[in-house]
């Protein structure tokens, strides 16, 4: 009996190691990043241009570019991914192409993003002409976020009950009416969610924009959405790898590094908070 | 009324047409990449392109086409982080699930979802500035820029998939089961190990299949980490480069039209068949499941 006890007692702690060891991981991120990027962060690092070879000054490009290529891929993906969501959900039939539809978004949240990286470069960089820019960056992170609005739209609209799209439908109303007066205000918050969820992601990207419109350094923003772009991430990957003299922009690495990990977070708790209150 | 009846109708035919357009996507992405890529056999032999060959695309006498190499690298990686990844991420997910108390519940999974929204080039970064030098003073190592390095960034993006799919097999396991175990006198351990764990095996499966799916297709934190070499690794402290990075390196220089260009595109194919074969069978698992508990 004794053995039995210790046996248990063993297995548990191993357990908690398991989990201390993952929470473990994200501490050690969070305070690495905090404690040496937070030397220099400050509201110039925010606003200023690169100086020097960008060994000095600030990354305002960056934030600018990164902030604008997320809000155009969203904005792309979203009428999509919702309009999918709810035909799969509210009108779709159960057919051998619903099926092929449903097949298809799972594989697509699979595919890496290297590759969205290679599929807009064919499409949108060369094959419709649009070059390296903003615009063809913007549409290939919109296919890389498509499946997780879809996915995460679907979820909230599953959550709305029964119920309530039967008493819409008996008063006489149609599919659509329901949809628009009853199902999709019900599920606004979730959907929202999904939506900050998928600029978050799309905020954290490097790989999709690396042949698809990012620079390695420009003077000027983006005029129009024909235009070059910088982007944080790609911004800390440079100053990590490519820079001349890595070890001087170590600090400036940093502080990039700390912006765009404070960014996505930021999204992160906005969408935790928008799914908590409407629970 | 045909009105309205009109409206609906019409919605329904325009959203019927965004659900195709992912079905387009993918084929489009499959396609682009067959076509790209199988143009890079004209110019190489398939069994060449495959061979344990020197990668030397650049080459100006003589460019040699081998991945054998880098096919390597990413399954050293991916093997490395999973042999990590698996245990501590199913693991965790048995914590979170059975034994940990509501509140710290409560508090962990919001830290897995913190853990996945890390960009990948944050990852990758303090693989440079924080895991390299590691690994550099513990091994006593010129640099900690090596296939080991990457393993272990790699186990830490795929975690939080590993925990969150493990996570959702074992809550998916019935009550009663377990209910039954603790009658028959078996403590919290016991009914963990013999009852919980073997009824939800497939799904803790899925967990890994999915993870390891996330692994192969990881491109920063291995083109960052890994030390990017492109000669056969002999082992976990070598420099590897993976057919991700590889493309990511090499696609921005290379000019279109080349045979470079399409073997870079040669390299994406495979690289998307392995993931599309991971993800499949994950869900192959899953749907099994799915109909077992119905």
């Amino acid at each position: 009996m004794m053995a039995k006890k210790h046996i248990q007692l063993f297995g548990i702690a191993s357990l908690v190691t398991c989990a201390a060891i993952v929470v473990g991981f994200l501490g050690l991120i969070l305070f690495d990043l905090a404690w040496k990027g937070g030397i220099v962060l400050n509201w110039e690092f925010l606003v200023r241009y690169p100086k020097k070879g960008m060994t000095e000054g600030g990354i305002f490009p960056a934030v600018f570019g990164t902030a604008v290529v997320t809000l155009l891929a969203t904005a792309l993906a979203a009428p999509l991914g919702i309009a999918c969501a709810v035909w799969l959900q509210e009108y779709a039939p159960d057919t051998p192409l619903t099926r092929l539809v449903r097949a298809s978004i799972r594989n697509l949240a699979g595919v890496p993003s290297i590759v969205y990286g290679l599929f807009g470069l064919a499409v949108f960089v060369e094959g419709m002409g649009m070059g390296m820019s903003v615009l063809a960056s913007g549409c290939t992170l919109a296919l890389l976020t498509l499946p997780s609005v879809i996915t995460t739209t679907e979820e909230a609209l599953r959550n709305v009950p029964r119920l309530l799209r039967e008493g819409a439908l008996a008063l006489g109303a149609t599919r659509w009416e329901t949809i628009r007066a009853i199902v999709l205000p019900a599920a606004v918050p979730g959907i929202l969610t999904g939506i900050i969820l998928a600029l978050s992601r799309a905020a954290g990207e490097t790989a999709p924009i690396l042949f698809t419109g990012v620079a390695f350094y420009s003077r000027y923003l983006p005029a129009s959405v024909f235009d070059e772009f910088m982007a944080l991430p790609y911004h800390l990957y440079i100053l990590s790898t490519q820079h001349h003299d890595p070890v001087a922009v170590r600090p400036l690495a940093y502080g990039t590094a700390l912006v765009l990990l404070a960014l996505v977070l930021m999204l992160n708790s906005v969408a935790f908070v928008v799914r908590a209150r409407h629970r | 009324m045909r009105r309205r009846l009109f409206w609906d109708r019409f919605f329904e035919k325009s959203f019927s047409l965004s659900a195709v357009l992912a079905v387009l996507i993918l084929g489009g992405i499959f396609g682009m990449l067959l076509y790209n890529g199988l143009r890079a056999f004209g110019s190489i032999a398939p069994g060449y392109f495959f061979s344990l060959a020197e990668w030397n695309p650049a080459a100006y006498t003589a460019p040699s086409y081998g991945i054998g190499a880098m096919l390597t690298g990413t399954v050293l990686t991916t093997l490395g982080a999973m042999v990590f990844a698996v245990p501590v991420g199913i693991g965790m997910a048995f914590f979170v699930s059975e034994i940990a108390p509501p509140r710290a519940r409560a508090m962990l999974k919001p830290a897995v979802e913190m853990l996945a929204a890390v960009p990948s080039v944050v990852v990758g970064f303090l693989g440079i500035v924080l895991v390299g030098p590691f690994l550099a003073g513990l091994f006593h190592l010129p640099n900690g820029l090596n296939a080991l390095n990457g393993a272990i960034l790699l186990a830490v993006m795929a975690l939080p998939a590993v925990v969150t799919v493990a996570d959702d097999a074992i809550h998916a396991v019935p009550h009663t089961y377990k209910e039954a175990s603790y009658a028959l006198g078996a403590n919290r351990w016991e009914t963990l190990v013999r009852v919980t764990l073997p009824s939800c095996y497939s799904g803790i499966l899925a967990a890994v299949m999915l993870g390891m799916g996330r692994a192969i297709g990881e491109t920063m934190t291995v083109l960052m980490a890994t030390g990017n070499a492109t000669a056969f690794p002999n082992g976990f402290f070598d420099p590897v480069r993976t057919i991700t990075a590889t493309v990511a390196i090499e696609m921005g220089e290379v000019p279109a039209g080349t045979p470079h260009y399409f073997s870079l595109f040669a390299c994406a194919l495979v690289l998307f068949l392995l993931t599309l074969i991971v993800n499949v069978l994950a869900e192959r698992i899953t749907s099994n499941l799915r109909k077992r508990g119905q």
